[in-house]
């Protein structure tokens, strides 16, 4: 999704492919088109092949068919802003942003915790440390607690991170209790002051009953150790996914009430458009996507340019 | 889904059931139905809309057999051609099933795949199911950028070696000086892979597994070095590693992936999660290499061969009977459930034979899933929280009796009843309903032994009603009861078979 990287200019790092994509992503299907039953036909399959899924693509085809029948629709621009109009107005600005932790009674600041699952392969230890490394420039201090102690290699991954980021992890065992390291990690966090403890966990399929249960176990740990929290609980979603994001979003939100997506894998050309019918249907919003193997890779949502990038050609 | 399938289906039909043929104006009508199953299947749009086509050709003309329904006939056209679609020829003219195998070896085998598709792990299942055929197996770390994945696939290795039957060795090949951080180290796994067949060679081993780095289909720089391990070791089998979880996007990766490589089979990951799995459809038409097995769990040995005729069905979402025949068969045996008949035959079953079987059938999954697989149950149960929970209850309950209790649960007084329910941690009311219910279920199973299919299934239907006073325990006596009886009862179908 070649918008996304557009949109902070990385193409100075030189990279053909960005190039390429960049000056791709500046041409629309729809610029300079009349709008006619074969344009919404087109839009409509664009739609589907995002993964926006029929239900919802229908509905936004409904809405756009009634202005073009009414006459306030008549180009391909109009339709653009039509769709943007409607998909901005799923995504309030307010949602879209981190909750942190309130400040004490007292004044002194509280430590915010991040909890991020999703399933198998999603990109939850990359997501991860790109969050990671967006806090601490924007100054804050961050503590990793690597729960996944499932996944052969996963805690030594993370640790990897850690080192290149100076961001420090708590970890346990491979094999371990995993809420055992999220106990210790609050624990740690609390002593050290930190501004943000992240926790990393294995993925799992939500379909996985006594994963999710462990999930909820992790939730409700750093539920009692630290007030508030968890503030903010992240779902990875690969934008490759189809319609099962639907599932796996009803799921995690299920297990352990998942505040915001994050999603990754965008700089394929898969576009991830089910996040638009998770949105009608969880009222779930995405707070960030990911564009990338660095950890620079990481953009905060923005509903009119992930509207464009779905229609640039 | 099946249920409004089939309704589709036939109100389309049932117009022109008087001429006794399907013509193309209703034929359109019930194709939209399929192509909105079709499309939450995530099945690609292009091969949806061509699908359709082809499905209208076939099924105009077609005679509607009098004795169907006509719906379900559309259906079973529907089906064939999804079928014929994943696994062309049927099963004579499908490929042969497993990994090729190379005189003199070593056979080399090349996984690629996105990132997070599973490569890592299906290397490890891959291996598991060589060695269990005696063949020795090396796995090599090509993976040079991930952070951590040659640690990952060295331990997955040793756990293949460690925990999976068979005899033969599976060993780890890897070059860990190598690793460098993202975009680093494109070229090097080139070398680690020609140095790891030579070594294997020397060794005499049997099969060379590459596990190579997740990498976008659009990378050209990553792409290429995929194409230079292809050209330069020349594998004799190149795997495409996809999750059964994707969309729309499947036929550019896929498509991208084969362009450059000429995959020669595609293996299907987490199909134990709910999907639906129309990747199958789009992968299979892309790439025209055969899907040569799925991945359906984290444990080494959850790798399965493919069977287009499931997959269809699941595509189509009409559930999964064979499945969950299969799974019933693994947990119970043969013996073990004609024991069991006999036992209810005589109306002799106990609290004990009960516990065993509520045991069995919770080990085969949760209760949602289990009757997720059953046909039309699922889309039912879509919103319907069904709870474990009770189910441990009920386990409590008996766990709290004493076997002369389990055996015979008219002993059953008022004191045994209280003193049974603090043991579980339930209200005595609790215990009594269950003695209640256990009751009524033996006798009913009782009769049933001598029943028909049909008696069986009305049978069933009482026993059903009944569970409706909406009391706490209804939970295990309607559903648990429905699915423990067709299980067996398709079990038994099978056997007959």
């Amino acid at each position: 999704m070649a918008l996304f990287k557009s949109v902070v200019s990385r193409i100075t790092k030189g990279l053909a492919r960005t190039r390429e994509s960049f000056v791709g992503s500046l041409r629309s299907m729809l610029s300079g088109r009349t709008l006619d039953e074969q344009l919404i036909g087109e839009i409509e399959s664009r739609l589907i092949q995002a993964d926006v899924g029929v239900q919802t693509t229908r509905r936004l085809i409904d809405s756009l068919r009634a202005d073009y029948k009414a006459g306030r629709a008549t180009s391909g621009e109009d339709a653009l802003a039509h769709l943007k109009r409607e998909i901005k107005a799923l995504w309030p600005e307010s949602d879209r942003r981190i909750h942190f932790a309130p400040p004490r009674a007292d004044g002194s600041k509280a430590t915010t915790v991040i909890l991020v699952a999703g399933v198998n392969g999603s990109g939850k230890t990359t997501s991860v440390a790109k969050i990671a490394k967006a806090l601490r420039d924007d100054g804050k201090t961050v503590l990793l607690a690597a729960c996944d102690t499932f996944r052969a290699g996963a805690v030594r991954q993370l640790e990897i991170w850690s080192d290149r980021l100076g961001v420090e992890v708590i970890k346990g065992q491979q094999g371990g209790d995993p809420a055992a390291v999220a106990f210790d990690a609050c624990e740690a966090a609390k002593a050290r002051g930190v501004d943000v403890l992240l926790i990393d966990t294995a993925g799992r399929l939500h379909t996985q009953d006594p994963l999710m249960r462990q999930l909820t176990k992790i939730r409700s740990v750093t539920a009692k150790r630290i007030e508030g929290a968890p503030h903010e609980v992240l779902l990875v979603l690969d934008a490759t996914t189809g319609q099962n994001a639907l599932r796996q979003a009803a799921h995690f939100t299920e297990a352990i009430g998942v505040t915001g997506l994050f999603l990754s894998k965008l700089d394929g050309t898969a576009k991830g458009g089910a996040v638009i019918a998770i949105r009608e249907q969880t009222d779930i919003p995405v707070k960030f996507i990911g564009v990338g193997e660095t950890p620079d890779d990481v953009e905060p949502f923005e509903p009119e340019a992930y509207v464009d990038a779905l229609f640039a050609e | 889904m099946f249920e409004r399938l089939s309704e589709g289906f036939s109100d389309a039909l049932r117009k022109i059931s008087g001429r006794g043929t399907i013509t193309e104006a209703n034929v359109r009508e019930a194709l939209e139905e399929v192509r909105t199953a079709l499309l939450e299947a995530d099945v690609n749009l292009e091969i949806v809309n061509t699908f359709c086509e082809e499905v209208v050709a076939d099924a105009l003309g077609a005679k509607v057999t009098k004795s169907l329904k006509p719906g379900q006939e559309f259906i079973g056209v529907v089906q064939n051609r999804l079928i014929e679609l994943m696994s062309p020829g049927g099963p004579e003219g499908a490929a042969p099933a497993g990994v090729l195998r190379i005189s003199p070896g070593p056979t080399v085998v090349m996984m690629c795949g996105l990132q997070g598709s599973g490569k890592t792990t299906t290397c490890g299942k891959l291996a598991g199911y060589l060695k269990k055929q005696g063949r020795t197996v090396m796995l090599v770390a090509a993976d040079l950028q991930r952070p951590a994945a040659v640690d990952q696939l060295r331990t997955v290795a040793e756990q293949v070696e460690a925990e999976m039957s068979g005899g033969a060795a599976v060993s780890f090949y890897s070059e860990p000086e190598r690793v460098a951080e993202y975009g680093q180290a494109v070229g090097a796994a080139v070398e680690v892979c020609v140095n790891a067949v030579k070594q294997a060679r020397a060794q005499n081993i049997d099969t060379v597994i590459l596990d190579t780095a997740g990498r976008l289909h659009i990378n050209d720089e990553l792409m290429g070095e995929l194409q230079r391990v292809n050209s330069s070791l020349q594998p004799h089998q190149i795997y495409l590693v996809v999750d059964a979880m994707v969309g729309q996007d499947a036929v550019a990766s896929a498509r991208a992936f084969h362009d450059r490589l000429n995959v020669d089979g595609v293996i299907l990951t987490k199909f134990d999660s709910d999907t639906r799995g129309g990747a199958a459809l789009t992968v299979r038409k892309v790439t025209g290499a055969p899907i040569k097995f799925i991945g359906v769990g984290e444990k080494l040995d959850a790798l399965e061969e493919f069977h287009a005729e499931r997959i269809a069905s699941r595509i189509l979402g009409m559930g999964d009977v064979v499945s969950l025949v299969e799974k019933a068969q693994e947990e119970v045996s043969e013996e073990e459930a004609e024991r069991l008949q006999e036992k209810m035959a005589k109306g002799e079953l106990t609290m004990e034979d009960f516990l065993k079987q509520l045991r069995t059938i919770r080990k085969m999954g949760p209760m949602k899933q289990l009757l997720g697989l059953l046909p039309g149950v699922g889309q039912a149960l879509k919103d319907v929280a069904i709870d474990d929970k009770q189910l441990d209850r009920v386990e409590g309950i008996i766990n709290s009796m004493t076997p002369t209790e389990r055996c015979d649960v008219s002993l059953m007084s008022n004191s045994r009843r209280r003193r049974i329910a603090h043991g579980a941690g339930v209200d005595p009311m609790e215990v009594g309903k269950l003695v209640k219910q256990f009751d009524a279920v033996s006798r009913m199973t009782q009769q049933m032994a001598g029943l028909g299919a049909m008696g069986k299934v009305q049978a069933m239907r009482k026993l059903q009603a009944m569970g409706g006073d909406g009391a706490g325990m209804t939970g295990w006596k309607g559903k648990g009861s429905t699915s423990q009886a067709s299980s067996k009862s398709r079990y038994k179908k099978r056997k007959r078979r």
